[in-house]
């Protein structure tokens, strides 16, 4: 079913009014701080904020923060995906395994997991690794709990049809299990790089030396509210760019799903 | 009207099969033998079991009871002189039209060049030439039926085993689908086994219809030989008088069982 088309002129104003909404919200903080009803201290001003947002950028001084938190995500991504998928295929195939560890997958699951960061940095130490494994700790139960139903729900009449036409066991792995995991993990794509996100910056903010999330406790330490909303601003728009490049790979590799 | 068995030794042949699903017994004791070449529809009642007995010749579901044959050697595992079309839809739905049909070479270890050549082949064959790049979901209901058909027909399997294949199909679609079938099927004389709750499809389509009787306990009730001539149009053929007499015929032993089904999907819950 196709949505019903939306006149571009009416598309036109919503983005204008998506602006205007956004310049009022603006506005209506400076007015607020501005005025004293609410307290600089704990608000900050919108014109710090961008002033020092427009620093960072302006001396490159944020650079090398956002690198350092972008590869952390990305290999938190990558390590979780290649996890998630290898265990979920494991325990979705073997029925034992599944029986044997089903306790521990659903602590795993019920576990705030954000609470491990702690323990990795004393494991890691304050480099990017303790980042990292928090991001592939969050990433790997996405991935991993996708694949395992996903392996789980194969379609019998696929699977049927498939040994009918002579598949042994590697080949129903590779052309029928895999691909259909896959399409479970992409469907939680979006999720999944969000958590590899967060995993860095959480790391990031717990301790660490580089990256947006130390520019964030750096600011909070010395109490400049206006830099922490900085930073927040900054991995918003990060975020949200990170989220549009996964539409643009799951367009390509998801063709062959119903629009 | 029972066919006496055939001499030499049977594409398929099912002994004494019973198949129970914890206490409910779907089959009971069933025995059915399809000739080298022979063109089988079994007709039933919706729900009785039609569709255990064709798992059971595939290999896919072991029989509580009874034993399968194919060309004379008890079936140990999958039945690999078998070709499976299913009632629902069993194509990958991440795979292309041409991959789908391809991908039974694939597992043959067929070189990738040869595969797609002969997976086009296949597809033009079938009437889908030029459509290979399509996926499952950019095709209607007769086209991955025909994708189907194709995928199955391309490892040239002995025996064809077909579960109400165009059920959910138009009529329109269904019947030239029908004669598409009659007109490949021709060609090397497979032998066939038509499962379809479709009394005109079943006496258009075939050599020998098997009436199964209702469930629980299913089991064949009567045989009938189909002697109209080939090769046969499956939409003209419903019109001739011959093609009448055997419907009457056949109804009337089917009926009854119908009924029965129909009672006992009331009752039972």
């Amino acid at each position: 079913m196709k949505k019903p088309a939306v006149s571009r002129s009416l598309i036109g104003r919503i983005r204008l009014y998506q602006v205007l909404l956004l310049l009022v919200m603006l506005a209506l903080w400076h007015v607020l701080v501005q005025t004293g009803m609410l307290p600089k201290f704990f608000f900050g001003e919108p014109g710090k904020v961008f002033a020092t947002m427009f620093d960072w950028f302006a001396s490159g001084e944020i650079w090398p923060h956002l690198g350092i938190t972008l590869l952390e995500t990305l290999l938190a991504f990558f390590v979780g995906l290649v996890l998630g998928v290898l265990v979920g295929l494991w325990l979705g195939l073997s029925h034992t395994a599944s029986l044997l560890l089903d306790p521990y997958i659903k602590a795993l699951n019920a576990m705030p997991r954000v609470i491990l960061g702690p323990i990795f940095v004393v494991w890691f130490g304050l480099g990017i690794w303790s980042k990292v494994m928090l991001g592939v700790t969050l990433v790997f139960c996405i991935v991993f709990f996708n694949v395992f139903q996903g392996v789980r729900e194969v379609n019998p009449n696929i699977l049927a049809s498939a040994r009918m036409l002579g598949a042994n066991s590697r080949q129903l792995l590779r052309t029928v299990y895999l691909p259909s995991a896959t399409s479970w993990v992409f469907s939680s794509l979006h999720t999944s790089v969000g958590m590899a996100f967060v995993g860095a910056v959480i790391g990031e903010y717990l301790g660490s030396a580089r990256g947006v999330g130390y520019l964030i406790l750096q600011a909070e330490a010395v109490f400049d509210v206006s830099a922490v909303f900085a930073g927040i601003i900054v991995l918003t728009i990060f975020a949200l760019l990170l989220d549009w490049c996964v539409t643009l790979i799951e367009k390509r590799l998801l063709a062959w799903k119903p629009g | 009207m029972r066919r006496e068995p055939v001499a030499g030794s049977p594409a398929l042949a099912l002994h004494g099969i019973t198949c129970k699903f914890e206490n409910y017994t779907a089959v009971a004791d069933t025995s059915l033998v399809v000739a080298d070449g022979e063109f089988v529809s079994v007709v039933g009642p919706t729900g009785c079991g039609k569709s255990t007995l064709l798992n059971v010749a595939a290999g896919l579901l072991e029989p509580t009871e009874g034993r399968v044959e194919v060309f004379g050697s008890p079936l140990l595992g999958l039945n690999s002189m078998a070709g499976y079309m299913f009632q629902a839809d069993a194509l990958m739905p991440w795979r292309t039209a041409l991959g789908n049909v391809m991908v039974g070479l694939e597992y043959r270890g067929v070189p990738g060049e040869e595969a797609r050549r002969r997976a086009a082949d296949w597809l033009e064959r079938v009437g889908l030439g030029g459509h290979g790049h399509r996926y499952p979901h950019q095709l209607s209901g007769g086209m991955r039926k025909r994708t189907a058909l194709a995928q199955t027909l391309i490892l040239d399997p002995r025996i064809l085993l077909m579960d109400e294949p165009f059920s959910a199909l138009d009529i329109q679609t269904r019947q030239l689908m029908e004669n598409e079938l009659l007109e490949l099927w021709s060609a090397d004389r497979k032998s066939v086994v038509f499962i379809t709750h479709d009394l005109e499809e079943a006496i258009s389509l075939s050599d020998r219809v098997v009436v199964l009787s209702a469930g629980p306990a299913t089991h064949p009730i009567s045989d009938f030989v189909i002697d109209l001539p080939r090769p046969r149009d499956v939409s003209e053929i419903r019109l001739t008088q011959r093609f009448l007499e055997l419907h009457q015929q056949i109804w009337s032993t089917m009926r009854d069982e119908v009924l029965k089904a129909y009672a006992f999907n009331r009752v039972a819950p």
